[in-house]
């Protein structure tokens, strides 16, 4: 077996994602501590040794927050990309193989989404649906669907041409069998390496809106929401600021770095 | 050449008449709404009610609304905003200013970082392209509106070189505009500084070198020009980014402006009003889009034959 050389930087992002991912699931091993276990007579505490990332203004643990902060946060950007993934791969698919109508129809519906800024594309599809975490995400799917669809089209153009395809055409394979067993399975690959890449700026953007007041409502522990409130307190404890906006950094250059991997193994290049 | 162009503008129109069609399809998506919205703002009688339906048209049939729509925002009519009971132009005019201001402060602060931190980086050793490469990862993964709450933490309340909240005026202006070009200008420095490795390593610049020019010279006068050309790829980007950007940091720093209304209009399902913010900023980013997609056929003759 050949086991690949892996830069420090992607080994250190693959770590992190890793303990992001336990968080996620299980935070109850990083932290015994509830995240809405408030306590009046510890508000705003600075980072000590009971609580090592202080407390917030209900008395609430920090770091019990950032970490149980970890799934509403990934599964707004994980959520995001898959729907967007399945839902572009859809698009592409029907674009590619549909006719030209379709094709031509599908592709002017891409750029009026792509005409509009994302955050804004988000707002709107948030004040039709209403606020919440579910509408929060079909937003960002959105967002980020066109570019799957037109890469899923060109891949499914691109196979579509290859030998093996002719070949299971000469066969006797129905069209639909052929897309499904060999068109798709084969174009979605450079795909699945693009939404890696692509989860990390979902965070971003989902937490942005959280902050705003968009997403998943308070009392849950997630990160932009919390940044939102530690607005009023940042004054007298940056601490409440500092680290749920620490953790989303963190995630995003983990996230990159493991998706930029991923690219780049995709793409046939060679670590250097 | 003006074939392609056109065809370019053609397309142009018929994604804004796109994005008019599904901001119809919203509004009316939502169609029980905007009655009970305005009859709970104004009291409820059944007289009210339809009075207010006739009023805003929706008992007309549906295609018939959606042409008066269609000539509305032709003639700039965006309709009335539900919570502000202002027409949502006079709502847009007002607060674009503040918002200008922010972007264009931010595009300066972007140039100033970007500019020298690729001409100084570009084809330099390691031990200079280091430290700069890793505020420029720093740069894409810090969240603005991260960046933006610490900034207001360090230099407003603790260190107090900058007005806090929602101060109008220059000094006002720098920290925000700090937070929101922070991403930008690293994405922009690591392709102009890519784009200038290569610029340097063309023959002109070994000509120009071997005329005596110094390297200050070389990289300011000859190797600039080129390298920004990959660079003009990024603006339509750009603008997006710092359409959405704005919308968050306005709400950073309690500024006023297109954001912070967009936001409010959101909150209060003051639909009309989001949908007017969301066809001017799509207006804007298409009109520039268009312009850069254009600009490339002035710059790269190439383009103008292959057309597809």
């Amino acid at each position: 077996m050949v086991i690949p050389r892996i830069r420090p930087g992607v080994a250190l992002g693959l770590a992190v994602c890793v303990l992001l991912l336990l968080a996620a699931l299980a935070p109850g091993l990083f932290s015994g501590t509830g995240p809405d276990a408030a306590n009046p007579a510890d508000t705003l505490l600075p980072p000590g040794s009971a609580h090592w990332m202080g407390t917030d203004e209900n008395g609430r643990d920090v770091y019990s927050r950032v970490v149980h902060g970890a799934r509403p946060s990934l599964l707004i950007g994980l959520a995001a990309s898959a729907l967007a993934l399945a839902a572009g791969t859809l698009v592409g698919v029907l674009a590619a193989q549909g006719g030209r109508t379709v094709d031509r129809i599908a592709g002017r519906l891409l750029d009026v989404l792509l005409s509009i800024p994302g955050v804004l594309l988000v707002l709107l599809v948030v004040a039709v649906l209403g606020t919440g975490t579910g509408n929060l995400v079909a937003g960002l799917a959105l967002v980020t669907l066109p570019g799957y669809a037109r890469l899923v089209r060109a891949e499914v153009l691109r196979v579509r041409g290859t030998g093996y395809v002719e070949a299971a055409t000469v066969l006797g394979w129905s069209r639909l069998q052929v897309v499904l067993r060999h068109v798709v399975p084969n174009a979605v690959g450079p795909l699945v390496a693009l939404a890696t890449v692509g989860v990390g700026g979902m965070i971003v953007t989902g937490s942005a809106l959280s902050f705003l007041g968009l997403g998943p409502q308070p009392p849950t522990a997630e990160w932009g929401a919390m940044l939102a409130g530690s607005g009023d307190y940042v004054q007298v404890a940056w601490w409440t600021a500092v680290f749920p906006g620490a953790a989303i950094t963190l995630t995003v250059l983990a996230v990159s770095a493991v998706g930029q991997w991923l690219q780049d193994r995709a793409e046939g290049r060679v670590a250097r | 050449m003006i074939g392609g162009a056109l065809r370019r503008l053609g397309s142009a129109v018929l994604v804004l008449w796109g994005a008019v069609t599904v901001a119809f399809l919203a509004l009316h998506l939502t169609s029980g709404d905007p009655v009970d919205l305005l009859t709970g703002l104004r009291g409820t009688s059944d007289g009210l009610r339809e009075e207010i339906t006739r009023e805003y048209g929706l008992d007309r049939p549906l295609p018939v609304q959606y042409l008066t729509f269609l000539g509305h925002v032709l003639r700039g009519d965006l309709g009335d905003s539900y919570v502000l009971h202002l027409p949502v132009r006079t709502a847009i005019g007002q607060q674009l200013g503040p918002t200008l201001q922010l972007l264009g402060a931010t595009v300066l602060v972007t140039v100033a970082l970007a500019v020298p931190a690729a001409l100084l980086t570009a084809g330099r050793p390691r031990w200079v392209r280091t430290p700069v490469a890793l505020l420029e990862g720093l740069g894409v993964a810090v969240p603005a509106f991260w960046l933006g709450t610490l900034l207001l933490a360090l230099f407003s309340f603790r260190l107090r070189w900058f007005p806090a909240l929602g101060a109008p005026g220059l000094d006002g202006l720098v920290l925000p505009a700090l937070a929101l070009a922070a991403g930008p200008a690293a994405v922009i420095t690591r392709v102009l500084r890519r784009g200038l490795e290569r610029t340097l390593d063309e023959p002109f610049v070994t000509t120009a070198r071997a005329r005596g020019v110094g390297e200050a010279a070389v990289r300011l006068r000859h190797a600039l020009r080129h390298g920004l050309l990959p660079v003009t790829t990024l603006v339509g980007w750009l603008t997006g980014s710092l359409i959405g950007g704005a919308v968050v940091i306005e709400s950073v720093f309690s500024r006023q402006g297109l954001g912070t209304l967009a936001v409010t209009a959101v909150r209060n399902k003051d639909l009309p009003l989001v949908i007017g913010i969301v066809l001017v900023a799509g207006l804007v980013y298409t009109v520039v889009n268009t312009a850069v997609d254009l600009s490339y056929r002035l710059v790269d003759p190439r383009l103008r034959t292959s057309e597809s």
